[in-house]
């Protein structure tokens, strides 16, 4: 045995190679094995209420104050640089549809998902990779308890039913918040911006953010609460696992936005091939 | 869920297993081809070096950790081919002491030491506060401590709450991970006289993993003493010394003599030259 590890000093830049890339599918297949078992407990047995009320009002609750502060400032500056451009063309009446159908179909769900990342995924991550560190999971589980079921799928309920409420909120307040520069500091013509907002952005189309955040909170929570259960030791392991949850989490919600944006205006034109040219 | 009644054997028969037992950490490989078996009611001392597989080979006992190679059993059950259900059952019947005592530092003490009973409904919820109130009382906790955080706590009282909640679950076999590090020479023996009345007045089993040697005379029936393999000799087993505590002083092999005289001989020379590194 001692030969072995002999040899493994000594490896090459090839076998270093091959060595990263081992880990890497077996973090992916680690993940996908994760969450399998969070989804799975889900199914299996609903965590009580004592456990999850906690965990609902740091979601959700806690974070109602940042998620309305950011939406309202993304309708502001929306309304802010859009204005001089619209106003060249003549077309000032039409910034409240251009405003709100940015924030319902894109920015307010992509920013109250990146809020939680940063307020909430990161602080599950570190909550749970300090778990780790001081034994607290294994201490869960030498209990009887699965540690996945008690830890973890509170925590994906509370992203994923909360989230959806969230962006609602940051919609709603950007909304406003575009509403209120456009109409009072630029002078658009009220019942006009509105008129436009009416007549550009639907049901569907607020629908289709409320969709896409559903996977926003499934992929946060998943993300965040794998990385805290696999830190390493140290200040320096949990502080990296927190890191690396908002980082994973943010480029997952993108590649997420992408994915499903695509897809969304796919069966909303197969459905109705005649508004396929609005899209 | 209803717990699992231990069947009644005889006291010879080995409670926990272990089998030609291998234990790898990606290409650190830390326990080989160990074989030891612990008896109902006795109480087993590991000690050996730091890193060299104690708390391992405890967690591998509840399975916490899926040995690389081999066996571990209990009460006569490959714990390996157990589902999650029956493997949550059996772990009902083991009481742990984490080294650092691993309290839930979000729940109160209250919540802590009735953690178990409440989330397997053990018990009814109206006898809890009796409950936790007996087992403070046990590891001679006063009261109005219940409804602290663990961060309020000094080190030795985390400890004695770590065991109040591992005693919760009337365990049949208990875990004690380094049960006195950390603590003054008074509180580390107040633990050791904890030990010793939980054996006694309880009939469990029990693993005790320890540099301290003051722990392993006062409470361990019986002593393993393990060896870091990277600094064994090819072909050597790593179970160095398996006997009785009187019996360390007089061990035939010197690396047990050492460990228990606590002598750092050649290691200072061997460490500053990269040998022995583990």
């Amino acid at each position: 045995m001692a030969d072995v590890s002999a040899n493994l000093a000594h490896l090459t830049p090839v076998h270093r190679l091959g060595e990263q890339a081992f880990d890497l599918v077996a973090e992916i297949g680690n993940m996908a094995i994760f969450s399998g078992s969070a989804l799975a407990w889900m199914m299996r047995k609903r965590p009580s209420w004592a456990n999850m009320l906690p965990n609902f009002y740091t979601i959700g609750v806690s974070s109602v104050p940042v998620v309305a502060i950011t939406g309202t400032f993304i309708g502001m500056v929306l309304a802010v640089q859009a204005y001089t451009s619209f106003a060249q063309m003549g077309l000032a009446t039409r910034l409240g549809s251009v405003i709100n159908i940015s924030l319902v179909k894109e920015l307010g769900p992509v920013l109250a998902a990146t809020m939680l990342a940063g307020r909430v995924g990161s602080s599950m991550a570190a909550e749970l990779g300090t778990m780790r560190v001081t034994e607290q999971i294994d201490a869960l589980a030498a209990l009887g308890t699965n540690p996945i079921h008690y830890l973890v799928t509170p925590r994906f309920l509370g992203c994923f039913l909360l989230i959806p409420l969230l962006t609602l909120m940051a919609d709603f307040m950007g909304v406003i918040g575009g509403a209120v520069v456009s109409t009072q500091l630029m002078g658009v013509d009220s019942f006009a911006y509105w008129k436009h907002s009416r007549e550009f952005v639907g049901g569907v189309d607020v629908l289709a953010g409320v969709f896409k955040s559903f996977f926003f909170g499934a992929a946060i929570a998943l993300i965040s609460c794998h990385r805290g259960f696999h830190s390493r030791a140290g200040a320096e392991g949990v502080g990296r696992a927190a890191t690396e949850a908002f980082v994973y989490s943010f480029i997952a919600i993108l590649f997420l936005d992408f994915t499903i944006g695509i897809a969304w205006n796919n069966v909303y034109a197969t459905i109705w091939p005649q508004s396929a040219t609005l899209l | 869920m209803t717990r699992v009644e231990a069947p009644a054997r005889g006291p010879d028969e080995s409670v926990v297993e272990m089998i030609d037992l291998s234990m790898r950490f990606r290409q650190h490989l830390v326990l080989r081809d160990i074989d030891l078996r612990i008896k109902r009611g006795e109480t087993l001392a590991i000690i050996g070096e730091s890193g060299c597989g104690k708390t391992v080979m405890l967690k591998l006992m509840i399975a916490l950790l899926k040995p690389s190679q081999g066996v571990v059993k209990f009460d006569g059950q490959d714990l390996s081919r157990l589902n999650e259900k029956d493997l949550s059952q059996t772990r009902l019947r083991f009481g742990f002491l984490f080294q650092m005592a691993a309290l839930f530092d979000s729940l109160t003490i209250f919540d802590n030491v009735a953690f178990g009973p409440r989330e397997h409904k053990l018990f009814p919820t109206e006898d809890l506060p009796r409950l936790v109130h007996e087992r403070l009382t046990e590891v001679g906790l006063p009261e109005g401590l219940e409804s602290k955080k663990p961060a309020e706590l000094s080190g030795g009282q985390r400890k004695r709450v770590g065991l109040a909640r591992a005693l919760a679950l009337n365990p049949e076999v208990m875990l004690y991970d380094e049960p006195t590090t950390g603590l003054d020479p008074i509180m580390s023996d107040v633990i050791n006289e904890l030990i010793l009345q939980t054996q006694r007045t309880k009939k469990t089993t029990g693993v005790v993993v320890t540099h301290d040697m003051k722990t392993v005379l006062k409470v361990a029936d019986r002593v393993v003493m393990l060896y870091p393999i990277a600094r064994l000799k090819p072909g050597e087993p790593q179970i160095l010394y398996d006997g009785s505590p009187e019996g360390l002083e007089k061990a035939a092999d010197p690396r047990v003599r050492q460990f228990v005289q606590g002598e750092a001989g050649e290691r200072l020379r061997e460490l500053a030259q990269g040998r022995g590194e583990l």
